[in-house]
């Protein structure tokens, strides 16, 4: 073996390492979700020595100590209708601060750069107060409402950038055509720009999937529980004792994370390495 | 419609007569008529909050009364808070701990993973699912098991014949677990860096190389002074979202053992929405708000002496 063929075999190595390193933790979730709740603790091997799906059937059906199939479903609902929100609103906005002229232009995209740096904290006791007074508390309003008015600054940049980008001309020939504004942005600016809306629908999908602030202060009854919800409360209630089936149930909750990552896994590097979204 | 076909090939009086057709009333109609969902979000959500928030600040508020206005009572209250000052120096000792490792681990895992050879994409797939997935409740939840007294970091270190300490359960190490659950997820920094090292032109290697210049030194020469842009953007918000952890805190710790991982935003829940002392609360973000612009400024300030923009 000479020198050079070492070296690569040497990165290799290292590049093994490190990958495996870092799996760790999920892997040991994984294959622990599928041994017997006596064995997870008893053992230091990563691999099950017997087989049970018995973890992953218990989550479910209503004689199950917490029954997480209505989770999934109203985590799905809220990160669907968030995703449906966010392209409305950003690209209806984001079109406006690319394409339409009006006054006050520049102060309203500075002043939507300088909400950026706003952390959501320091608004969120106000909107609970809001929500609260209004009766939406409890429901999943306050979750998805927001998104439908354009409140994270992200993805408008995002879109006024990607729109900057199309060229003009496609504009004025649309507009010599007699489009009006309204047939610009549905016919012309909407379809070339599904990259961005792609992108911007991942990354709201995502964080509302993996959200648990807001879910924990606007839902607090158990009927309405989301994923994120039901995980911490059957860890505070049964985690002493079920680990196996908390942790099947983990694996489950990050499961259409993972598929988003392997599906659209270039929209995502691209979203991050780009745009500077928080992956 | 017959001025464009008058004017047909001139551009410029193209736009113009079309231009001309619409008053300026017009024109910003129809603008607010796109901008008006931004808009509303922006008056009531954003705008309306922020001053609620500033209100809020000087009254006695628990959700149930009216608020009754108390001046600078909450933030006298808050001065004498302890836990207010632990809060305070938990966080900053996560924020100090945390974000520099992360820097570092994902530039050199960057450096690791950026020249390409056989399946690097899978590697760095690999290497970035951990901070995909690692802010969710569920990861949490594996991260407080790993780490529990009969946990697999304890069987691995009872290998060596090391007791392994009860990690949650002792305030000195309890927040070393969640800074380590933080260091773990450096796939955006590492993302972020590895777009950018493919940035810098080879010519630049091949010139320090004929002066001689050492691997190592080329790291320092060339490397770091063409990524401090991106050190500098990985840097204030790292910091930024570090002020903001709040999911592993409550998931693997619950802000103890003995306050030692009460991390800002989670006193802050705990006053909002545990004790209900909105003014209080309004107080502490208020607070927040100021600790993060000045961190935030800090950085840009500073940001002239070693941030790199010639190139």
């Amino acid at each position: 073996m000479n020198g050079k063929s070492m070296r690569k075999g040497l990165r290799h190595l290292m590049l093994i390492a490190v990958s495996f390193i870092m799996l760790y933790p999920i892997l040991w979730m994984f294959f622990s979700s599928f041994k017997p709740d006596t064995e997870i603790f008893s053992t230091s091997s990563l691999w099950p020595e017997t087989w049970t799906l018995e973890h992953y059937l218990s989550g479910f059906g209503s004689d199950a100590p917490m029954n997480f199939g209505p989770m999934f479903f109203y985590s799905f609902l809220v990160s669907i209708v968030v995703v449906i929100g966010t392209v409305f609103s950003s690209t209806l906005t984001g079109f406006a601060f690319a394409r339409l002229n009006f006054t006050p232009r520049r102060f309203f995209i500075g002043f939507m750069f300088a909400t950026m740096m706003l952390p959501a904290q320091v608004v969120m006791i106000p909107q609970y107060i809001i929500f609260h007074k209004v009766g939406w508390v409890n429901t999943f309003i306050p979750l998805m409402l927001p998104s439908f008015l354009g409140t994270v600054p992200f993805f408008i940049y995002l879109m006024v950038q990607f729109v900057r980008g199309i060229p003009k001309e496609l504009d004025e020939a649309a507009l010599i055509d007699g489009c009006s504004k309204w047939r610009l942005y549905r016919s012309v600016i909407l379809p070339l720009s599904q990259p961005a809306i792609v992108t911007m629908s991942i990354f709201a999908f995502y964080w509302t999937w993996n959200d648990f602030f807001g879910q924990l202060i606007y839902l607090s009854n158990p009927e309405l529980y989301t994923v994120s919800l039901g995980l911490s409360m059957f860890m505070t209630n049964m985690g002493e004792t079920q680990w196996g089936n908390l942790f099947a149930m983990s694996i489950l909750s990050v499961i259409p994370v993972f598929l988003i990552f392997l599906i659209f896994q270039r929209y995502l590097v691209e979203g991050i390495a780009t745009h500077g979204l928080k992956g | 419609m017959e001025a464009p076909v008058k004017t047909l090939g001139i551009k410029r009086s193209r736009q113009k007569t079309r231009a001309s057709l619409e008053t300026p009333f017009q024109r910003n109609l129809t603008a607010y008529g796109f901008l008006a969902p931004w808009l509303i979000g922006m008056l009531f959500l954003t705008i309306g909050s922020m001053l609620f928030t500033f209100y809020l600040a000087f009254t006695d508020y628990d959700l149930l009364t009216t608020p009754s206005w108390t001046g600078m009572e909450n933030f006298s209250n808050i001065w004498q808070d302890a836990n207010f000052w632990g809060s305070i120096r938990a966080t900053l000792l996560y924020v100090v701990l945390s974000v520099p490792a992360r820097l570092i681990a994902s530039l050199l895992i960057a450096l690791l993973l950026f020249k390409e050879v056989r399946g690097i994409g899978l590697y760095r797939a690999l290497i970035y699912l951990p901070s995909l997935i690692g802010g969710s409740v569920g990861v949490s939840i594996g991260w407080k098991k790993l780490f529990a007294t009969d946990g697999p970091i304890n069987s691995f270190v009872g290998i060596f014949g090391i007791e392994g300490p009860n990690w949650i359960g002792n305030p000195s190490t309890a927040i070393m677990v969640l800074i380590l659950l933080s260091v773990w997820q450096f796939g955006s920094e590492m993302v972020i860096f590895l777009a950018g090292l493919k940035q810098i032109p080879g010519y630049l290697y091949e010139a320090a190389k004929i002066d001689g210049a050492s691997r190592i030194r080329s790291f320092f020469s060339v490397t770091l002074p063409m990524l401090s842009p991106i050190v500098f953007f990985n840097l204030l918000m790292g910091t930024i979202s570090s002020f903001m952890v709040f999911t592993q805190v409550y998931i693997i710790t619950g802000g103890g053992p003995m306050n030692s991982t009460l991390f800002y935003v989670y006193y802050l829940y705990q006053q909002a929405f545990t004790y209900y002392n909105m003014g209080y609360a309004a107080a502490l973000s208020i607070i927040l708000l100021v600790i993060i612009a000045a961190f935030s400024g800090f950085i840009f300030l500073t940001s002239k002496y070693w941030v790199n923009y010639d190139v």
